[in-house]
């Protein structure tokens, strides 16, 4: 028998009996960045490829999710802080070697850019608007001449927003589960599905439906291609990776992470998504609401389960 | 118009307004914490102290933070018992006094006992109370009526009281709950009992062997600061345990001895050292009577019989008889410390003293030194009145070899019974929570009910308080003077205690209570100082020191008269027994009708489906005094039952379940205790650390966390010797059910 | 200058005097510790073997705490100890999961806290808190750039591991066995 135990009786708050740091404002800051990135790429790539007015709902409606699901995921964010009244040392340097330095300066841009791109949209919802003073509406005419460059900032930051969030988490070498590369690209896969699937939900365009749907299929086996590549590397790995995918394959969250994430987030609106493709009638909502589901569960089961894995004790 | 230049340079003077103050208040950032900055001022005014966690009095300084508040306290490098570094206890004596349960008004019962209903009272009101019924209790029976149980500095002044008064009846619970029968069994073969700290050279010595002591799991800071040098130095360390405890995890050879069975052991240890002739042979030629009638003895008590017994491997017994004869006379036979186990205990500790004379340890460097102490005039006060009676005219055949009160004899003297000429009427208890001190809870509430006056004197609302009639609350031994320690020891010292602050909430010094009892109750002679300082000044003039000096150093060191820390080789030592020799053959006990030589008892083992229940210490607390301590509770703030995984299996039970014991009488214990599945105990033994289980709601960190041992200890073993009382003849069985029940740890 | 720590595991009693002296020293709440003691227990009964560590922060060498810190709280100072400056701290907890001994813990004040190889009595010429109470003297503090520091003496005679040095980080908490 092996005993390995703390026998002077350390209960940190938040770190015994094991790591849980980071609740419920962490994954639902990552959903909320994830799908505001998702939105936001789309409606810049489609306005860069000239389709502003084959996609309007893309471009310029759907946006308008992106800023208030950023301005609640950074309230959640700032929510999470334990130091609140020092959250402004983030904006006093920029360190290279950490992405939630990165993270703090991308949110600042994208969320700036995506509040610049629904002002410039307003119209959409209030045809009648009047910006009533004068440096404002100088504003708008200066960022409609610009507009171009505006997209590709916001093209470059979605994807940033998108990526970096999978990046901060592989870079906690201390937390197996978390560990591995294919996280970055699988969080940023996510992010676009669940704008795909916004877009499609919001849309009243039926050949953007049908396009986003295409897309948001892509995606979501994109996604399945590489949950099983992470499974893969984390089952030839080290001990402390091998059990930290045995949380996901007997343990605690397999339930959780099957069930929600996988078969009602990805694999059930994929198929419905490619019965729809193949001209059977389904109403969007259904898949729509799975891939928003099942995008903030993998980030929910991610992030506790993540807090789960150890190497010690 | 707004152009790009204009946006990019709004833009960039924004964010470098921002950087600039950002940069400016970053200057004001320190990385030092306040608790570091804190440490730093406090390093600065210390007071001398010596420590009341445990009974080891190790000398210290204590430091306070910017605030007064008391902050750390760490070991007088001067001081022998700790050598600068005190153990988690000590260093832990913050919580004592920061505790925020602890005992704050004098209280006064208003309804019966047990109700645990008090009215707040005034220090003048508590001490009529006391006073009245002490002079009423004095006139019907006899102030010898009056008795006193301490385990703490406090005792000294109620002792004074007391005797002034015409009582003798002194008890501490240490002696007949713990070390008694070493005691006796020690002074009835060298002629002197082992006292405080024992005189054990460990630091010196080449083979440590224990049996009955778990140094390092008890810390009796000294003798775990010298096992460590004597690692460091290689010597052996041979532990016999039924628990692979953390000194046997240092050991060359453990020994996993079957339970109470260790004195078949000793015996068959005796045999192959004079069978092999390994014994000390100019030694105990020179010292010792009675080797005859010890070989003689011992003849047919060889390794194979004692293996029968004890399920040690006769090879083992002998090799490690040889290793300790190797190393003779640098060994050490530890006497251990808490000793009543079963009712055979002083003879068991006669064997370990026999073994340690055999091996020739007894006065002889990495052996037991010789202690010097130190005498300080005692303040001037007339002659104590003799006593008219004591329990030892009272009851002249009970227990002939006990020299002090016994805690369970005066307790047992309290219930009343008809063929008794009288009982105990009151009690004072002084820093012991007689509670889970005494085993037998049941007899101890018997004896309480039928007082008429309990008076306890405590920091901590213990158990104890709830059943008292007067509750005197003492402020801790960091807000006050008591007496000058002076230890025994390789040098003789004296240490101060001086106060780091003024006592909190409403707490007053034993000294003030007792002086104020005493002047009540007519016998303020015995007192005549009024304030401990200056009592300790004139003590301190009378030997050439000072208060201010001791202030200054905490602990002065008394050169020896002589070098004689051990014996000087053929010196002519004069033993204080009736032969003036060491007595491998006792005739005092012989004389009272006892053995004279050990002899091997078989001991009852447990029925089917129980398990011995053995108890121990952790290093992190002590007593059932720590338990509510917040710095110590965050070490440990439960206790838990080490089963072995075989029996596991066969109950079903898996680490962290938490169960209630059940022993032979069928008593439960009255909160579960968690279970800790572990290879390091026996399967017919589970272990748990005492001082748990607090039954005291008053007691918020602690009430409900853990179990009790005492509260399942309903058998006693008493020792027909001395009155010992044996608490490991107790079995328990599990009871996995917990019906719903809420766990509160 | 490079400060370490050596515990030696054969003398270590488990006592955690080192937990309750870091307390006292450096006013560490109620319900939390900078250091912690681990009992690794192997074999069956009576085949045991034990072992005692006192652990704490490893002031490791190539440290993910302070990678990772968004606002540069978390530095390395004199001696490579790792330290936290308090109002550089805006609490985010990414430390705290990036430490793979679990070493940092969130101080109620809101910033992250842990140990500091006692930086402030060092500075003074005094040991740690916890190597100075241990009451088995099973603890050397030194700096390891000095080669008759008590740590250097005794890594040099003693065999000694550190932990999970798989996790790449460097660590300045060295355990003789």
């Amino acid at each position: 028998m092996n005993e390995e135990l703390i026998i002077s009786g350390r209960d940190n708050l938040m770190v015994d009996p094991h790591l849980h740091i980071w609740h419920w404002p962490i994954p639902l800051y990552l959903f909320l960045g994830g799908l505001a990135a998702g939105v936001l790429f789309f409606a810049a790539l489609y306005y860069l490829m000239g389709k502003e007015n084959e996609y309007r709902s893309a471009v310029r409606r759907v946006p308008f999710i992106a800023p208030i699901a950023l301005v609640i995921g950074l309230t959640a964010l700032f929510y999470d802080l334990r130091h609140k009244a020092f959250f402004w040392q983030l904006y006093t340097t920029i360190r290279l070697e950490s992405p939630m330095s990165w993270g703090a300066w991308t949110l600042l841009v994208i969320t700036t850019a995506s509040f610049i791109w629904c002002a410039l949209h307003i119209r959409e919802f209030f045809p009648d608007w009047d910006w009533k003073y004068n440096w404002l509406r100088e504003l708008e005419t200066f960022f409609n001449k610009y507009k171009k460059h505006l997209a590709w900032v916001i093209l470059i930051f979605a994807i940033i927003t998108g990526v970096y969030t999978g990046i901060l988490l592989s870079a906690f070498n201390a937390r197996p589960l978390w560990n591995t590369s294919v996280l970055g690209p699988l969080f940023l896969a996510s992010g676009l599905s669940a704008g795909a699937a916004t877009i499609v939900l919001a849309s009243k365009n039926r050949e953007e439906r049908l396009l986003f749907t295409k897309i948001d299929l892509i995606i979501l086996g994109v996604e399945l291609f590489l949950i099983v590549h992470m499974f893969m590397g984390f089952l030839a790995s080290t001990q402390v990776q091998i059990e930290a995918a045995g949380l996901f394959l007997g343990g605690e969250y397999t339930m959780v992470f099957w069930i929600f994430v996988v078969m009602l987030g990805i694999i059930i609106p994929g198929v419905l998504d490619l019965m729809e493709l193949r001209g059977r009638h389904i109403p969007a909502v259904i898949p729509g609401i799975l891939v928003l589901f099942g995008s903030l569960m993998f980030r929910f089961v991610f992030v506790f389960a993540g807090q789960v894995s150890r190497w010690l004790y | 118009m707004a152009t790009r230049r204009q946006f990019i340079r709004i833009s960039a003077m924004g964010a470098g307004a921002v950087m600039a103050g950002a940069a400016g208040l970053r200057l004001l950032a320190s990385e030092l914490t306040d608790g570091q900055k804190a440490t730093l001022t406090a390093l600065t005014g210390r007071t001398p102290t010596y420590c009341e966690v445990c009974f080891w009095k190790c000398a210290g300084w204590v430091y306070k933070d910017e605030r007064g508040s008391i902050q750390k306290i760490i070991g007088n490098n001067e001081d022998l018992n700790c050598n600068g570094r005190l153990c988690p206890r000590g260093t832990g004596g913050v919580g004592m006094y920061h505790d925020e349960d602890r005992l704050r008004k004098p209280l006064i019962r208003t309804e019966e006992r047990g109700k645990q209903s008090f009215r707040e009272a005034t220090w003048e009101e508590a001490f009529d109370y006391i006073a009245e019924k002490i002079k009423v209790i004095s006139a019907e029976h006899g102030p010898e009526c009056v008795a006193l149980f301490t385990h703490g500095s406090g005792g000294k002044y109620f002792s004074t009281l007391l005797r002034a008064l015409g009582s003798p009846h002194v008890a501490a619970p240490s002696y007949a709950q713990c070390r008694g029968p070493r005691e006796v069994a020690f002074q009835a073969t060298f002629g002197e009992a082992l006292e405080s700290p024992e005189p054990l050279d460990i630091r010196d010595t080449r083979c440590l062997v224990l049996i009955g002591s778990h140094l390092g799991e008890n810390m009796h800071n000294g003798q775990v600061q010298e096992m460590s040098d004597a690692i460091d130095k290689g010597a052996t360390i041979i532990t016999v345990d039924p628990r692979f405890s953390t000194a046997a995890g240092k050991s060359k050879y453990w020994l996993p001895i079957k339970p109470a069975t260790d004195l078949a052991l000793l015996l068959a240890w005796i045999n192959v050292i004079i069978t092999e002739e390994l014994y000390d042979r100019p030694y105990v030629e020179k010292y010792t009577y009675g080797f005859e009638y010890l070989k003689e003895h011992v003849k047919n008590m060889t390794p194979e019989w004692a293996y029968g017994i004890t399920t040690i491997d006769p090879t083992v017994i002998r090799e490690t008889a040889r290793e300790m004869a190797n190393a003779s006379p640098a060994v050490i036979v530890h006497p251990g410390r808490h000793v009543t186990w079963y009712g055979d205990d002083t003879q068991r500790l006669r064997a370990v003293a026999i073994l340690n004379a055999l091996l020739g340890s007894w006065g002889r460097r990495g052996g037991f030194f010789r202690t010097e102490t130190f005498e300080l005039p005692e303040p001037p006060h007339p002659a104590y009145p003799t006593p008219k009676r004591s329990w030892r005219t009272e009851f002249p055949d009970l227990y002939k070899m006990a020299d002090t009160v016994l805690a369970n004899g005066v307790c047992d003297a309290t219930v009343p019974d008809p063929t008794r000429a009288c009982e105990f009427q009151a009690w004072i208890v002084n820093g012991t929570n007689l509670m889970e001190t005494l085993p037998n809870q049941e007899n101890t509430l018997k004896a309480i009910q039928a007082l008429q006056l309990l008076v306890v004197v405590d920091t901590m609302p213990m158990e104890i308080t709830g059943w008292a009639d007067v509750v005197l609350p003492e402020c801790t031994y960091l807000e006050r003077y008591d007496d000058l320690r002076v230890g025994p020891h390789r040098k003789p010292q004296i240490a101060l205690r001086a106060p780091a602050a003024e006592p909190l909430y409403d707490t007053k010094p034993a000294f003030y209570m007792a002086r104020e009892l005493a002047k009540r109750l007519g016998v303020i002679e015995y007192f005549p100082f009024e304030t401990m300082e200056e009592q300790l000044d004139w003590q301190l003039k009378q030997v050439g020191s000072s208060l201010e000096e001791m202030k200054k150093i905490g602990v002065k060191t008394i050169d020896r008269p002589y070098d004689d820390l051990y014996f000087y080789p053929d010196e002519d030592v004069e033993f204080y027994t009736g032969t003036g020799k060491i007595e491998l053959y006792s005739l005092a006990m012989e004389e009272a009708g006892y053995d004279p030589l050990p002899k091997y008892t078989r001991h009852e083992e447990p029925p089917e489906g129980y398990y011995r229940l053995n108890y121990g210490r952790a290093p992190m607390h002590t007593f059932s005094r720590t338990a509510n301590n917040p710095n110590l509770t965050d070490l440990m703030e439960e206790n838990s039952v080490w089963v072995n995984p075989r029996v596991a299996r066969e109950w079903g039970l898996s680490t962290g379940q938490y169960v209630h014991l059940m022993n032979q009488d069928g008593k439960r214990s009255e909160f579960p205790i968690r279970v800790r599945v572990t290879e390091r105990i026996r399967w017919d033994s589970v272990y748990m650390v005492h001082g748990f289980g607090h039954q005291e709601k008053k007691l918020r960190r602690s009430y409900g966390k853990g179990a009790s041992d005492t509260n399942l200890i309903t058998r006693v073993l008493v020792d027909p010797i001395m009155g010992g009382t044996g608490m490991r003849g107790n079995f328990v069985t599990f009871i996995t059910d917990l019906a719903g029940e809420e766990v509160m740890s | 200058m490079r400060y370490a720590m050596a515990i030696d595991t054969k003398k270590c009693v488990g006592c955690s005097d080192c937990v309750v002296a870091c307390q006292t020293e450096n006013n560490v709440p109620i319900g939390f510790c900078r250091d912690w003691v681990v009992e690794v227990m192997d074999g069956t009964y009576p085949q045991l073997e034990i072992e005692l560590r006192s652990e704490r922060c490893n002031q490791c060498e190539n440290p993910p705490c302070v990678r990772c810190c968004p606002t540069g709280a978390s530095h390395v100072a004199e001696g490579g100890i790792v330290l936290v400056k308090p109002n550089k701290c805006i609490g985010c907890g990414a430390c705290i999961a990036s430490c793979p001994y679990d070493a940092r813990y969130p101080h109620p004040k809101g910033y992250v806290d842990k140990c500091t190889f006692c930086i402030h009595r060092v500075r003074e010429g005094m040991k740690p808190a916890c190597v100075a109470v241990c009451p088995t003297k099973c603890m050397y503090f030194g700096d390891l750039d000095d080669p008759n520091s008590d740590v250097s003496m005794v890594l040099k005679k003693r065999k000694y591991k550190t932990l999970i040095p798989e996790a790449g980080t460097k660590p300045h908490l060295y355990f003789l066995i």
